[in-house]
């Protein structure tokens, strides 16, 4: 019974840094309807920039933040306003096909200069204390504190939308672009703007995953995945949906974990899957 | 007015020569070739066959999958199953693999169909890993570290390299077949009508759902034909390898570069990818990121690839599937 519960915690602190992967995607989905193929390997490419940070300035990880951050807004912009804005529209297939493109260049890349080795972000002990909460269960500080940093970022994403000038630009595009760009609103601008927000987020996430566990230039696949997965359980439109998705989906692979080591991801996938057949719009849809 | 409808092109009847005359060369291959040209040669079959079924779904349907790895893999874990413990010939197992790529990809398709064009192409990945992960944990399919595929031993070496390249020839011609005489026919109208609009389509009385559904499970065939023909050749398969998602980016790129929506676009594409693979091979995966890159400027540049645009401008076109009305004079013009 304790041993379960020790599950379903551990779980629910998997699902933070899960949510971290996919609130970038929700957000891209959301205002400008992308999906983007390359936000796994876009988070794996923010780790390794973590990593040259620490490793070139000699700074905490958690530090090199305050670079990346602003290091990967930029880059978002720039991949929005450069790239990506010029695939939007009625058709699916450009934009699929550009991202998917764009994630095998950002693997080989990767690949090419940093080997296939498996790499880590050092926090100097930190990242495996933990205390004791009574019955022989004990919590990571760092894991709680990966569950924090979801939740306030989760309320800061819904602040964003619902209170600033910002998020009411990225509501009317996303509702109407035209009836929008005759507001005076500059699409392109807006758009680039949002996919800077979710790659500052992913910078966030790469950082907390490169402390948290090894990262290797080919892992990007499976983080799309359950950022994907959490987005879709959590239903489309709403960030603390995407909160819960990933919290499912965390609690979901740790308890296949427990089953049978081979089945964590497996029993993350089923219950993605099983969400869609039973409730396909998710936990928590809003249309936006 | 009298008017004829037009349904072949000049470079349709020469092309049809040319590509007799060629065929017969490429079926005599193994009298007077070498076995590396046949194993390569059975891989390029392969890529092709999976670029046709991938344009079919993508280009005519406007289905976007990413997931057709799934097939790939299930048809190529059927071969290994039907031929080694089930004791089928081999050769005759790669027909067999489409036919259970195709009933597994029934059910399959009643779950990714609840997403739509994006959520639809990751939805598709999701359930080719669930494929893949299903199999690594099954320790009669030999787990994450795979199979040798014991049942061709029987066969002496040249026989078996004959037969796999002769059965890759059929596949290849028979899917390019496949997808002509589909598009050429009533369906193929329905397909491409639904590609442009769907709901014009739906306005017609094209049942949307049903053609996308049986694309979809023909695709599926296809590939797992093509799956099962890929680890004939080379006798050995793993989970990582069957169902590597490289697979649908190879064929992505292959058909976006070549042209999509057109048949002759992922035969140009084929070559152009075995071209580049092999003038890249001493730089490891710089032709990836080479092929991914020119695969991003033709799709935001030239959106119908190379074929779509000599297709444009030359008027040339080798797999005609439209209907061209000509008039031939008589009557009156107004």
């Amino acid at each position: 019974m304790i041993g379960w519960a020790n599950t379903i915690i551990q779980g629910v602190l998997l699902g933070g840094l899960y949510a971290l992967f996919a609130m970038g995607l929700s957000l891209a989905f959301g205002v400008m309807r992308l999906v983007n193929i390359a936000h796994g390997d876009l988070i794996v490419l923010a780790a390794f920039l973590a990593l040259l940070v620490t490793q070139i300035i000699g700074m905490s990880p958690l530090l090199a933040l305050v670079i990346c951050v602003p290091l990967m807004f930029a880059l978002g912009y720039a991949l929005q306003r450069g790239l990506l804005n010029f695939t939007l529209g009625t058709d699916i297939l450009p934009p699929l096909l550009v991202t998917f493109g764009l994630s095998i260049i950002i693997q080989n890349g990767l690949l090419l200069s940093f080997s296939a080795d498996p790499r880590a972000l050092r926090l100097g002990g930190f990242e495996t204390d933990s205390f004791h909460v009574g019955g022989g269960i004990a919590v990571g500080y760092f894991p709680l504190l990966v569950l924090a940093v979801a939740i306030v970022l989760t309320c800061a994403l819904e602040l964003l939308f619902s209170r600033t000038p910002l998020g009411r630009a990225f509501r009317a595009t996303s509702d109407d672009p035209e009836a929008a760009q005759l507001m005076g609103v500059n699409n392109r601008h807006v758009y680039a703007l949002a996919m800077g927000v979710a790659l500052a987020i992913v910078a966030v996430a790469a950082v907390f995953y490169g402390i948290r566990t090894t990262f290797a230039p080919t892992d990007g696949p499976d983080r799309l995945l359950f950022a994907f997965e959490a987005v879709i359980i959590g239903g489309l439109g709403s960030f603390w949906g995407t909160l819960a998705g990933g919290i499912t989906l965390g609690v979901a692979q740790a308890i296949g974990f427990r089953l049978d080591p081979g089945w964590g991801v497996l029993a993350g996938h089923l219950t993605f899957l099983a969400v869609l057949l039973l409730r396909p719009q998710g936990f928590f849809p809003r249309t936006r | 007015m009298n008017a004829t409808v037009e349904r072949s092109t000049r470079a349709s009847s020469n092309g049809a020569i040319v590509a007799g005359v060629g065929l017969l060369v490429l079926v005599s291959l193994p009298a007077w070739g070498e076995s590396s040209w046949m194993r390569t040669l059975v891989e390029f079959a392969c890529l092709l066959t999976l670029a046709q079924m991938w344009n079919l779904l993508a280009g005519y349907g406007g289905v976007v999958s990413i997931g057709q790895q799934a097939y790939l893999g299930l048809g190529a874990y059927s071969l290994f199953v039907l031929a080694d413990d089930a004791g089928i010939n081999p050769f005759l197992c790669v027909p067999l693999a489409g036919l259970v790529a195709a009933v597994i990809a029934l059910p399959t398709a009643k779950v990714v169909f609840r997403l739509s064009g994006g959520y639809f192409a990751i939805g598709t990945w999701v359930v080719a890993e669930v494929y893949r992960l299903l199999i690594a944990n099954s320790s009669y399919l030999g787990g994450g570290s795979g199979k040798s595929l014991t049942a061709v031993r029987e066969f002496s070496r040249g026989a078996r390299e004959s037969i796999t390249y002769w059965i890759g020839l059929t596949v290849a011609v028979g899917a390019v077949a496949f997808v002509y005489l589909l598009l050429r026919s009533r369906h193929g109208i329905a397909l491409t009508s639904i590609r442009d609009s769907e709901r014009a389509s739906e306005s017609q009385g094209i049942d949307v759902e049903g053609t996308k559904l049986w694309v979809y499970i023909a695709s599926a065939a296809g590939c797992g034909i093509a799956g099962a023909l890929y680890y004939l050749n080379i006798v050995r398969i793993s989970p990582d390898s069957a169902f590597n998602v490289g697979w649908t980016a190879y064929i992505i790129f292959i058909v976006v570069i070549g042209g999509i929506g057109t048949i002759e676009g992922p035969i140009l594409g084929t070559l152009i990818f075995f071209l580049l693979r092999w003038a890249l091979a001493d730089y490891g995966s710089t032709y990836l990121i080479v092929l991914g890159a020119i695969a991003v400027v033709v799709m935001v540049k030239f959106p119908r690839g190379l074929w779509g645009y000599v297709q444009e401008r030359y008027d040339l076109r080798f797999f005609p599937v439209q209907r061209r009305l000509r008039a031939t004079g008589g009557g009156a013009q107004d």
